[in-house]
């Protein structure tokens, strides 16, 4: 009898459906919503000038991203390494792709070009740290992704090696972004120099340890096929042009010379075709994946593990902003200056409100003050009617007094009159 | 009117033979053989020594000469100059390529000329050692550099600042011929008007090249020489490996999409540099190297040595004779040699 250990891991059966669910459809739903949504894709190009970056760009994406208009970096050489960012929005298909090409002018072209391959290192960090930034906010609906996906390093085809530009420059991104380098304006080179030079160039590469971006095995027959193919071709030899020649009745895109033409989109003159497909139309997700789990995820676990090790942001001092601590840090710094900010509104306002308080007393009191007074004024006014309406009533009664005393005086008078009169006729007739 | 010789008498041919001399001049030359020292600078990949091979059709490059040839870029400038006799139609010639490893393929290129520098001048101060000998030998070994090919990158754009650096300095002190490098890099529109921003450059950086306008003696050479300078810099493909090209053997580059042949003037112009250099100015590249760059060199010199306290240690001066380099002023001068010279060379110059 076979135990059975207690603690088995479940697994997941197999099942047969018995009839059509319709989670097949999942895939176009996925196509549907990504289609609706876009996609973005940011290419970077390095090279030295003059080594046909921006005709590379023009024929891998079919349309004049550089023109006579809007010339590209290439045609002045700059006196410092500059980092330049175009976006292009280009449809095909109904699918929408915003492209950005960074162009890396003056790259190389110095007399001295010690550390011309910072300014590339900044940006592609300021971009990845754009992103950590917008992960880690609270509303994070918007989250555009500008982290640079691809860079095509430009190999001048010398034919003999790597410079020591070259290796110094992939040496210190192969971390940071997946690299693919190519062999620029490879019709100088015959087929036989062309191979020799690819060899040499991966034996340094692998001499120095450099991680270029590497095709992910496929378990599909057919696919690794394919992947082998493109290794073997690896770094790919490219010629980009612009014009467009008649060539046995086909027009195709190349460069005319008085020996012959030669021709961009022809497998058997240049790796031209390899790099586009490769790039656009099997890999673009890959390169992106990659870029997002790998590359990103790197410089996100150095960012945090800088910081929470110190408390203090220690890549700071890489980068160039003094005041961008990580998300964290940031949350509290801004949590922290909230409730300082809410504190002296607070007491601000109940400084107002008591001079408030204050004034409005002071007035209550001034008129309660001036009430007073005129409630005064006019007692006053009053005593004074009623004393002199006394004093004419003392006068008034006084008068009459006088008067009833005189009335009194005449009646008695007038009394004695008539009793003298009486007294007279009593005693008069006398007369 | 004096009769000249051998004309007005009676209109009879009466040869006299003074152009014989010609012939008595060209046998001596044929014995004493001729010296070339060509220098060749660029940055590495640009196809120096091949177009060396291509040019005398020959092994004459330093990768051919070392028998491993190591592909390493060396960290610093280095200076090989490898020998060579080559022999045609019985006329010999010693032909030096002196090249430079290690030129702009750093990362830092600053003074990146200087060792270049400091070789040339060495070479002129041998040769002002040289002759101002007591006892001279009768053919001094001529090791200065006659003539300086430096290789531009076909970017198809603009010299580069390292270039123009490069180029002005040298050009006071040798004689420059610019090229653009692998030209089969550029269509003819982009070959054409790299050429003309090149040429523009080069103007507006006061940088002469050969063949330097002020040098040109009489109006042939002016005409001559103005037909070169329109095509300069040469745009040169070079090859030392013959392809089969309509029944013919000719040297070339063989590509998917055609053959580039090396020396036909509709794809690149490397018979140009060849006939300047070889066919047509290689005397003249001489002459200009011994009589101007070399007599500017030695008149510097001389004067800083008569201003110093002396000679450069390590350089003792000598006393020198009255007879100054074919120059038919004697000077009975004072025994004091080194002012002597001085007095000379002031008043010549």
């Amino acid at each position: 009898m076979i135990e059975r250990p207690e603690t088995a891991v479940p697994s997941i059966a197999q099942r047969n459906l018995e009839g059509y669910v319709g989670f097949a459809n999942l895939p176009n739903q996925v196509y549907r919503k990504s289609v609706k949504r876009g996609f973005e894709f940011t290419l970077m190009v390095v090279g030295e000038s003059g080594l046909g970056k921006s005709t590379l760009i023009n024929s891998l994406f079919l349309t004049d991203l550089y023109s006579k208009d809007y010339p590209g970096p290439s045609q002045r050489i700059k006196k410092t390494v500059q980092v330049e960012q175009s976006k292009v929005l280009i449809k095909e298909g109904g699918v929408q792709l915003t492209l950005t090409i960074v162009d890396t002018p003056g790259f190389g072209d110095a007399v001295d070009n010690s550390n011309c391959w910072q300014p590339v290192i900044n940006y592609i960090d300021s971009k990845c740290e754009d992103f950590l930034n917008a992960e880690s906010r609270v509303n994070r609906r918007l989250m555009p992704d500008n982290r640079v996906h691809c860079c095509l390093y430009f190999i001048a085809p010398s034919g003999h090696g790597l410079k020591p530009l070259d290796i110094e420059f992939m040496k210190r991104l192969h971390d940071k972004v997946n690299v693919i380098p190519l062999i620029a304006k490879a019709d100088t080179l015959t087929p036989e120099e062309c191979q020799l030079f690819k060899k040499q160039i991966m034996k340094e590469i692998q001499e120095h340890k450099i991680k270029i971006y590497e095709f992910p095995d496929t378990e599909d027959d057919e696919d690794s096929k394919l992947i082998r193919r493109i290794k073997e071709k690896m770094p790919l030899a490219v010629v980009g042009s612009n014009v467009v020649i008649e060539v046995n009745g086909r027009k195709v895109r190349g460069r005319q010379y008085p020996w012959g033409v030669a021709e961009v989109e022809n497998g058997e003159h240049c790796d031209f075709t390899v790099l586009r497909n490769m790039l656009i139309r099997t890999h673009m997700q890959d390169l992106k994946d990659v870029t997002n789990n790998v590359h990103y995820e790197n410089y996100r676990s150095r960012k945090l593990a800088a910081v929470t090790c110190n408390g203090v942001d220690a890549s700071a001092a890489v980068t160039h902003e003094p005041s961008a601590p990580s998300p964290l840090a940031q949350m509290e710094e801004e949590r922290r200056e909230h409730v300082m900010k809410m504190k002296k509104m607070e007491t601000e306002m109940e400084q107002v409100f008591d001079m408030k308080v204050k004034e409005k007393k002071q007035k209550l009191k001034d008129s309660e003050a001036e009430l007073e007074r005129r409630h005064e004024q006019m007692k006053k006014n009053l005593d004074a009617q009623y004393k002199e309406l006394d004093e004419k009533r003392r006068v008034f009664e006084d008068e009459k007094v006088n008067w009833e005393a005189q009335q009194r005086i005449l009646e008695q008078q007038k009394l004695d009159a008539s009793k003298t009169m009486e007294k007279n006729k009593k005693k008069g007739k006398i007369f | 009117m004096a009769p000249s010789p051998g004309l007005l008498l009676n209109g009879a041919t009466r040869y006299v033979g003074i152009d014989a001399i010609l012939e008595q001049m060209r046998r001596k030359a044929m014995k004493q053989g001729f010296e070339l020292n060509i220098m060749v600078v660029g940055q590495s990949g640009l196809g120096k020594s091949t177009l060396m091979n291509t040019l005398f059709k020959s092994k004459v490059s330093r990768k051919s000469a070392q028998p491993n040839p190591e592909e390493k870029i060396p960290q610093t400038i280095e200076i090989k100059s490898i020998s060579h006799d080559i022999e045609e139609k019985g006329v010999r010639m010693k032909l030096a390529v002196i090249d430079t490893p290690g030129f702009g393929d750093q990362i830092n290129n600053e003074n990146c000329w200087q060792p270049i520098m400091k070789f040339i001048n060495d070479q002129y101060e041998a040769y002002l050692q040289e002759e101002i000998n007591i006892d001279r030998k009768k053919r001094i070994p001529d090791s200065r550099v006659h003539c300086c090919i430096y290789f531009i990158p076909p970017t198809g754009h603009c010299l580069r600042p390292l270039d123009v650096e490069f180029m002005r300095r040298l050009s006071k002190v040798v004689n420059i011929v610019p090229v653009i490098a692998k030209a089969d890099t550029l269509t003819l529109e982009e070959r054409d008007d790299f050429k003309q921003t090149i040429r523009e450059e080069l103007r507006a950086n006061g940088i002469d090249v050969y063949p330097q306008k002020e040098f040109d003696e009489d109006a042939e050479d002016r005409l001559i020489n103005d037909k070169i300078r329109e095509m300069i810099p040469f745009a040169v493909v070079g090859s030392d490996q013959e392809y089969q090209v309509n029944g013919k053997k000719i040297l070339g580059r063989k590509t998917k999409w055609g053959t580039i042949e090396v020396e036909n003037i509709a794809h690149c112009e490397f018979a140009y540099l060849r006939d300047l250099l070889i066919r047509t100015h290689m005397q003249n590249i001489k002459d200009i190297t011994g009589s101007i760059h070399y007599e500017m060199y030695r008149v510097r010199r001389l004067n800083e040595s008569n201003a110093g306290p002396g000679l450069a240690p390590g350089q003792a001066p000598t006393l020198v004779s009255a007879h100054t380099n074919g120059q038919t002023k004697v000077n009975g001068g004072p025994p004091n040699g080194m002012a002597a010279q001085c007095e000379v060379l002031t008043h010549e110059m």
